[in-house]
């Protein structure tokens, strides 16, 4: 199989680096590199085996502790304890590395001119400072082997929340447990009769014989007004008995419950039906069908067309006329015949 | 103490203590009476709607009309609506309006006890529902009452029950309604609110009783920052972010003296 040889090939690879990178004697310093003219004005070598320790030991706490985010994440994933061993994986890290830099590599101060970018003889310097920077550094396998596995824990914290991008949506993506036939209930699962739904009352809807009540686009809110209001779109007369409407909770704008009913007392000195959502005030005529009336969502509230059974029960004849749920950025549409 | 300052004493605390006697039962009467006590509607012909006729001629029939079946585009017709809604917006200052296309809010009312009394009687004879039995929060469950008032008021009234804004309406702060105020609303619907008839007394109860705890409610502790929202807190989280990265870099930095 070429694709496992390769596989393979690419594993003894990774190995073979991390054996270098730990593994690796330090040389002779500096052997093929000109002796430069340092403009050092005053340098120390701080290098100590108890400083050394100290960075190794908090490396491997950090290493420990973003190891431990990544146990955590599988087995318990609780907030709380992620947080705290990824800050303080982290805040090790830095710590370390902050000593390190001050009470590990040699201390020096320097002063030189600004030089072109690119400039043979800074690059050469460079070279040299970084070789330098090792001098007095003991145990730097153990060092380098600490710092490879904090790094190395570090990484796999990163990329293991990306478990948490989710499940692939269903297929096809928005179907809702609505259909013909299916009995409209309220939160304790009594059935809704036609006259219970009065001129002016708002009330909540489930479809029978659903559980969990935050299926997608389970929940709905059941209005009535009088017929001869009503100026559906063509083709929806029958889905409105009796002036009785019923909508989508989910605000085909950003998502967000539509949990606002305005209807007026006396209508002509006060706002005319509506509903409205709560966040940024998209509101939806229901005499037209959901149209939209004002605010920044892009299409109307899908109406649910309902009938009435032998016993005047609400039930739905019908999934919504139009697709239920958020709008991705841009989509805009108006209710079909609706010439405004 | 002479004789004479200490008879004056005894005689001023005497009258203070009858003042306050009468005047707690003076203000305990109309609270008892106003609204439930009177569940059976007066006759058409009593006294007290009468002077409810009366005061409705006087202040109501601009916009009501003489005969209280309202003026066409000005005011709706009030046969029916019933003593509950007359109680809901006297007694809460909705009505009078000064302009019938304000939206009624919550208001100090021209009328006093009485005279609201009387106008709740006149209107209530015209047909309708009577004011509701008082609203007894003491058994009721909070708990149950903030899950109903969030599935059925917050959209507008917002969680905490201190109002919001609809397009084209104001939904009003809760922190002066009364148990009574809220069952009125609930089965009234006033203005642009909807009715809430499928509701129960006992849901009802319940959502009173969260809107009163609602008025005071327990503190989690913690630094509430006088609890104005989240304006104040990102102040203070920028101040102390601001102050511990300046610390942070006066620490890591170095000064050079050269």
């Amino acid at each position: 199989m070429r694709l496992g040889a390769a596989i393979a090939k690419g594993v003894k690879l990774l190995v073979g680096i991390v054996v270098a990178i730990l593994w690796r004697r330090p040389r002779e310093r500096a052997e093929r590199l000109p002796e430069i003219e340092s403009p050092t004005l005053e340098r120390e070598v701080t290098g100590g085996a108890g400083a050394t320790l100290t960075v190794v030991a908090m490396l491997v706490a950090a290493a420990l502790a973003l190891a431990g985010f990544t146990v955590l994440y599988i087995v318990l994933p609780d907030t709380q304890a992620l947080g705290l061993t990824i800050g303080l994986g982290l805040v090790l890290l830095g710590v370390a590395l902050a000593v390190a830099g001050k009470a590990v590599v040699p201390q020096e101060q320097a002063e030189s001119d600004y030089h072109d970018f690119g400039d043979e003889l800074e690059r050469t310097a460079i070279e040299h400072e970084v070789r330098e920077s090792g001098e007095g550094v003991t145990r730097r396998g153990l060092l380098l082997a600490a710092g490879g596995a904090a790094a190395a824990a570090g990484g796999a914290a990163v990329i293991v929340p990306l478990a948490s991008l989710g499940p692939n949506p269903p297929s096809p993506p928005f179907s809702t447990p609505w259909g013909p036939g299916r009995k409209v209930v309220d939160a304790e699962g009594t059935a809704i009769t036609a006259d219970e739904i009065e001129e002016g009352s708002m009330v909540l809807g489930f479809p029978d014989g659903v559980e969990d009540k935050s299926v997608f686009g389970a929940s709905i809110l059941v209005v009535r007004l009088p017929v001869a209001e009503l100026e559906l779109p063509p083709g929806r007369e029958a889905g409105a008995p009796e002036g009785i409407l019923a909508f989508s909770r989910i605000c085909p704008h950003a998502g967000c419950a539509i949990s606002m009913y305005r209807h007026p007392v006396f209508a002509p000195t006060a706002p005319g039906p509506a509903l409205v959502c709560p966040c940024h005030y998209s509101t939806f005529d229901p005499r037209r069908g959901g149209a939209l009336e004002f605010g920044p969502a892009g299409r109307p509230l899908p109406q649910l067309p309902l009938r009435l059974d032998e016993r005047r029960e609400l039930e739905a004849a019908g999934d919504f006329y139009e697709m239920v749920g958020p709008s991705y950025g841009g989509v805009r549409q108006d209710v079909p015949g609706d010439a405004s | 103490m002479s004789r004479g300052r200490r008879r004056f004493w005894i005689v001023a605390s005497v009258l203070l203590g009858l003042a306050a006697i009468v005047s707690a039962v003076a203000a305990d009467h109309p609270a008892t009476a106003a609204p439930g006590a009177s569940a059976e509607a007066p006759p058409a012909d009593s006294v007290i709607v009468q002077q409810g006729r009366r005061l409705f001629e006087q202040g109501c029939s601009d916009c009501h009309g003489f005969d209280a079946k309202g003026i066409a585009g000005v005011a709706p017709d009030l046969h029916g609506v019933g003593a509950i809604s007359a109680d809901f917006y006297l007694r809460t200052g909705r009505m009078p309006l000064d302009d019938p296309h304000d939206e009624p809010l919550r208001s100090d009312s021209p009328y006093d006890q009485g005279e609201i009394a009387a106008l709740v009687a006149y209107v209530g004879s015209l047909g309708g529902p009577g004011v509701p039995p008082a609203i007894d929060t003491a058994g009721a469950d909070v708990a149950r009452g903030q899950e109903l008032f969030t599935e059925n008021c917050a959209g507008c009234h917002q969680v905490v029950g201190q109002g919001g804004i609809m397009p084209g309406a104001v939904a009003p702060d809760l922190r002066a309604s009364t148990p009574l105020d809220v069952a009125e609303a609930v089965d009234v619907g006033p203005y642009v609110m909807p009715t809430f008839k499928r509701l129960t007394d006992d849901d009802v109860a319940d959502i009173a009783a969260y809107v009163t705890y609602t008025h005071d409610p327990e503190d989690r502790g913690g630094w509430g920052i006088g609890h104005i929202g989240p304006i104040p807190e990102g102040m203070v989280a920028w101040l102390l972010a601001g102050a511990a990265l300046l610390i942070a870099i006066r620490l890591i930095g170095e000064r050079t003296t050269r």
